[in-house]
Order: structure tokens, then C-alpha cells, then sequence
């Protein structure tokens, strides 16, 4: 397949939060069984119907690439976990929220992956932790915030941690969706998470394939095989 | 230093944990002050024994009771499914626990016939055996695992268009794996329209039509499905190894730095010594070798707990953090009270009087042949382990 016709999701978090379990659960619409650490990257492939349900429906695959590992990782780790970043069409945040701390290392994972794709006229100059609201608004990539273990949170907490995540979508720009990766019900057809998934999907297409300046290739099906 | 360091990214909940873990951190400190006091000469006599004493019955407490229960505790609240009985079961883990404790007692001649069953001096003994034989074990790695870090004349070479390469390939199975699995996406999609509009058909004919169908296209699946395992098998390795080299790199780059240089001479030395210890060659001036063997200490501390704390980091999860701290609290505590133990190996005599009295009659001979031992035993395994690991690496590499 013609490395043009790539639609590529990265899927970012601290370890543990659910990374493999949330790919899993959106590419075969099953609960991962047997969640393990995923060492380097594990990548999946979710069938889309863009516009579904309209005559300009079209299936496009979404490659959903979920890298494993930590913000505090060895620079080592982190110059090879760079290689992956390369022509980024979409982010998927993940963040558990039981723990605080890993809505906090979102941050940093969103820099580490937009520093390496930005693109040869914008640089985009970051110091840590440190992250500029502007950068967000006006982000050539789409994102989506999610958060995991929704189940395990107790009743009386749950007012405050959707109001902590919804200050936290309110910075990247981003939509949000809280679920548990071990239900598939939260994903079901006709509930709010599903449209939202559904529209930051088709979302991530068109900025792929419908917003680029006609001197480019023209647009191809890209249901042709390999 | 508790939070900051060991835990940046997960919460440790229980407060309980963090007190005990702070408790034993801090008499463990305490006691090496004390050691120092001795040594300066700083308090009144009668003051520092007393607090020896207190600080022992302190600890010998904590380590022997207090936290290997609550170990025993967590990892069972750990296991759903003893979930119910949590307490009858940790007390049974604890009194097993107690049982291996008295039992590793036997075989060694640490046993005095006038002394009780529950005195000081058999705790100590058993705590100091299981102390010992861990400190001993890290050292001797830690004694051959420094100069093999720092030492430059063990790296490899590593150039920049070997991690290219490796990158490249690394990027080329992805894609293969992509490719491979949108394969198995759409044939599964087929199989499911088809799966509906065979539905539709009744009769004889459309149900084996059916079954055929989705036989090859299983078939089918399972194979690709099996090409996949073993891509991503081999992107694994491949990031891995890309992971080693940048390290190695990296680690060439640092080592042309000044710092770099200067960690390299004491890695020298420090090779030098080690090969010294281990060999056992005795006689050098008391006063040097004490001082030596505190600067060993420090730094072996400090590994420890660098090691330690990149082990964790690396197997800490939000379910057994509590266990991780207790586990990193007990060893730890085992690990100050044997090394007090051995220092007075190297002290000079006049020092030892105090040590020994507050200590009760225990073979410290017996100790210090034991930690012998189990050094030369431990330091000789990882220099095997070590070189096979080198030269496996090397092979690896012209593989590529």
C-alpha cells in the first residue's frame, strides 16, 4: 500500500493507563483479555466509515499506533521512541483517572510527540514542562483526550474528576471521552463517547486527505489492496 | 525524597505505608550517625549506648514484625480471590514467614545455649545472616557491574548510521505489520458482510456454501494472523536493540565530557580495588581501609538505591506500589543493620568495644567469612554473566 494513503493515530499515555487495552477495544470492538506491557510499539488497524451513513461514505483504515513507556524515560528511549512520530495525522491522549499524575505527564507526551513532527517552518520552542495554549489552538493535528478506569472511581469522586478532566480538554483543544476499557458498552453504537470517537475520526481524515492543496496527489480510494 | 524521587508517577494511598517506610529510613540513618558519633568521640558514653539500644529494639522491631506483615497483607489483598479473608491470611503468611525466619537459624553456628528464645541476639543473628548474604550479593555485582560501566574500554562503537539503519528497519516492520493487519481487517469485514448475506440463504446448499467460506477464510486469517506474531515479535527486539544502541551512544558521548573522564579514572580505581577484595589479599593500614571501605559503602548505598529505584520504576504498577515500598523498606533495613555489622570488621579496636557490647556475643567471624564467600561467589557469577552478555552483543551486531 502506497505510504501516501496513510492514516495515522498515535495513541499517547503513561504506562498502565489502558493504552492497549482502549487500541484493542476500538479496532476489534472486544476487551483485550490479557493486557500486557507493550514493549516498543504495537500498532492496530481500525476500519472507519467515513461520513457513514451518507453517499459519500467511504472506508478508510486508521492506523492506531500505541507506543509504550514513560515521560521519564532514558533519553535513550525517548530518541528511539521518536522515530514513530514521524507524519502524525491524529493523538489520542490517554490518561488514567484514578491518578492524577498521569493527566499531568499528558502535557509533556503531547510536546514530545509534536516537537518531533513539527513541521520544517515552525519550530516549535518548549522548555519541559512547559506548554503555550496558543500551541494547542492552532494545532495542525487533531486530538482527543481520553480517560480510562471511569469504573473504578467512586460515585462521590466522580463530580470532581470529570470537572478536572474538563478543564483539562479545555487546553488541548481536544474533545473528551471517559470510559472503561473493559466495557465495551461505553463505545456502543448511539452513545455520546461513539459520536465523538466518530467525529474525531472523520475529523483526522478530512485534515488528511480533504484540506491538502491540489499541486499533491489527488485524493485515491484507499481501499485498494496491498 | 520519598515522594520526588521513587514515585513521580503513581500516588502511594495508604499513609501507613509512607510512615513505616519513613520509620525505617530514619533509624537507619540514626544508626549510622551513631556509628560516626563513636568514632568522634561526640556524646557521652552512657548516652550513645543507650540510644544504640533503643535504636535496635526500634528496628529489630519494625523489620521483623511490623513489615513483613504488612507485605504479607498487601500481596494477599493483592489476590482477588482471597480477598475476603485478608486478615486471616496475611497472619498466616506472617507466621510462615516467622517459621522460614527461626528455621535459617539452625544450620549456622550463631546459636549460644545461655540465651532465650525471643533475645536480641538471635534476632539480630538471623537478620544479620539474611542482611549479609544480600549485601554480598550486590556488592560483588555492583564491584564488577562499575568498571564495566565506566570503564570506555568496553564500549562498543556505535556509529550514527548504525542506528539509522536499525531505525529504518525497525520503521520497515512496522509497516509490514500494518499492512498485514489491515489484510486481516478487511477479510474479516468480508467474511462478516458475507456471513450476513449467506444468512439470508436457506436451505442445504447455502449452508455449506457458508461453512466452506468462512473455513478458507479462517484459514486465511489464522495465517496472517500468525505472520503478525512473529513481525511484531521482531519489532520488539528490534526496538530493544535500537533502545541499546542510542544508549551506548550516548554513553560514548558522555564519556569525552570532563565528567565523563573523571568518572572514568575512579572507575579505574575502583576496578582496581575491587579485583583486590576480591582476591582477598589482606594487610593494608586499618585507618585506610576503613576509610575505603566507608567511601564503598556510600557509593554501594547509593547504588543500591539508584538500582533499586530504576528496578521499581520499571515494575511498578498502581497495584503492588505498596508492596514495592514495604519489600524496598525491609530490604533496605536489613541492608544498614549487616553493613554495621561488617564495618566493625574494619574498625580499629578501640572502637569495636562498644559495638561489640551493645551487640551481645554473636560470631562476628562467622560473619565475615560468610560475606566472603557469598562476595566472591556473586562477583564471579556476574563477570560470567557479564562476558557471555558482551560477547553475545558483538555477534548480534555483525548479524545486522
Amino acid at each position: 500500500m502506497a505510504s501516501l494513503d496513510r492514516v495515522k493515530v498515535l495513541v499517547l499515555g503513561d504506562s498502565g493507563v489502558g493504552k492497549s487495552s482502549l487500541v484493542h477495544l476500538l479496532c476489534q470492538n472486544q476487551v483485550l483479555g490479557n493486557p500486557s506491557w507493550t514493549v516498543g510499539c504495537s500498532v492496530d488497524v481500525r476500519v472507519q466509515d467515513y461520513k457513514e451513513g451518507t453517499p459519500e461514505e467511504k472506508t478508510f483504515y486508521i492506523e492506531l499506533w500505541d507506543v509504550g513507556g514513560s515521560v521519564g524515560s532514558a533519553s535513550s528511549v525517548k530518541s528511539t521512541r521518536a522515530v514513530f512520530y514521524n507524519s502524525v495525522n491524529g493523538i489520542i491522549l490517554v490518561h488514567d483517572l484514578t491518578n492524577k499524575k498521569s493527566s499531568q505527564n499528558l502535557y509533556r507526551w503531547s510536546l514530545e510527540a509534536l516537537n518531533k513532527d513539527s513541521s520544517p517552518t515552525g519550530v516549535i520552542v518548549s522548555n519541559g514542562s512547559d506548554y503555550d495554549r496558543e500551541q494547542f489552538a492552532e494545532n495542525p493535528v487533531p486530538l482527543l483526550l481520553i480517560g480510562t478506569k471511569f469504573d473504578q472511581i467512586p460515585e462521590n469522586k466522580r463530580n470532581e474528576v470529570l470537572n478536572r478532566t474538563a478543564f483539562l480538554s479545555e487546553d488541548f483543544n481536544a474533545e473528551e471521552i471517559n470510559l472503561d476499557c473493559t466495557n465495551p458498552r461505553y463505545l456502543a453504537a448511539g452513545t455520546s463517547n461513539a459520536v465523538k470517537l466518530s467525529r474525531f475520526f472523520d475529523k483526522v481524515i478530512e485534515k488528511r486527505y480533504f484540506t491538502r492543496d491540489p499541486s499533491q496527489v489527488s485524493f485515491v480510494s484507499s481501499v485498494s489492496l496491498i | 525524597f520519598f515522594m520526588r524521587q521513587l514515585f513521580k508517577d503513581y500516588e502511594v494511598r495508604q499513609y501507613v505505608v509512607q510512615v513505616v517506610f519513613s520509620v525505617t529510613f530514619a533509624f537507619s540513618c540514626t544508626m549510622f550517625e551513631l556509628i560516626i558519633f563513636e568514632i568522634l568521640g561526640a556524646l557521652s558514653s552512657s548516652s550513645r549506648y543507650f540510644h544504640w539500644k533503643l535504636n535496635l529494639y526500634v528496628i529489630l522491631l519494625v523489620l521483623i514484625f511490623v513489615v513483613p506483615f504488612y507485605i504479607g497483607y498487601f500481596v494477599v489483598s493483592n489476590i482477588r480471590l482471597l480477598h475476603r479473608q485478608r486478615l486471616l491470611f496475611a497472619c498466616m503468611v506472617w507466621f510462615t514467614f516467622m517459621y522460614f525466619f527461626w528455621k535459617l537459624g539452625d544450620p549456622f553456628p550463631i546459636l549460644s545455649p545461655k540465651h532465650g528464645i525471643l533475645s536480641i541476639e538471635q534476632l539480630i543473628s538471623r537478620v544479620g545472616v539474611i542482611g549479609v548474604t544480600l549485601m554480598a550479593l550486590l556488592s560483588g555485582f555492583g564491584a564488577v557491574n562499575c568498571p564495566y560501566t565506566y570503564m570506555s574500554y568496553f564500549l562498543r562503537n556505535v556509529t550514527d548510521s548504525d542506528i539509522l539503519a536499525l531505525e529504518r528497519r525497525l520503521l520497515q516492520t512496522m509497516d509490514m505489520i500494518v499492512s498485514k493487519k489491515k489484510r486481516i481487517a478487511m477479510t474479516r469485514r468480508q467474511m462478516y458482510q458475507r456471513g450476513e448475506d449467506q444468512n439470508k440463504q436457506t436451505g442445504f446448499w447455502g449452508m455449506i456454501k457458508s461453512v466452506t467460506s468462512t473455513q478458507t477464510g479462517s484459514e486465511n486469517l489464522s495465517l496472517i494472523q500468525q505472520e503478525v506474531d512473529a513481525l511484531e515479535e521482531l519489532s520488539r527486539q528490534l526496538f530493544l536493540e535500537t533502545v541499546d544502541l542510542q544508549a551506548t551512544k550516548e554513553r560514548i558521548e558522555y564519556s569525552k565530557t570532563f565528567q565523563g573522564k573523571y568518572f572514568n579514572f575512579l572507575g579505574y580505581f575502583f576496578s582496581i580495588y575491587c579485583v583486590w577484595k576480591i582476591f582477598m589479599v589482606k594487610f593494608w593500614s586499618q585507618h585506610i581501609s576503613f576509610i575505603l571501605v566507608g567511601i564503598i559503602i556510600v557509593t554501594s548505598i547509593r547504588g543500591l538505591l539508584i538500582t533499586l529505584t530504576k528496578f521499581f520504576y520499571a515494575i511498578s504498577s498502581s497495584k503492588s506500589s505498596n508492596v514495592i515500598v514495604l519489600v524496598l523498606a525491609q530490604i533496605m533495613g536489613m541492608y544498614f543493620v549487616s553493613s554495621v555489622l561488617l564495618m566493625r570488621m574494619s574498625m580499629p579496636l578501640e572502637y569495636r568495644s562498644i559495638v561489640t557490647e551493645v551487640l551481645g556475643e554473636l560470631q562476628f567471624n562467622f560473619y565475615h567469612r560468610w560475606f566472603d564467600v557469598i562476595f566472591l561467589v556473586s562477583a564471579l557469577s556476574s563477570i560470567l554473566f557479564l562476558y557471555l552478555a558482551h560477547k553475545q552483543a558483538p555477534e548480534k551486531h555483525m548479524a545486522l
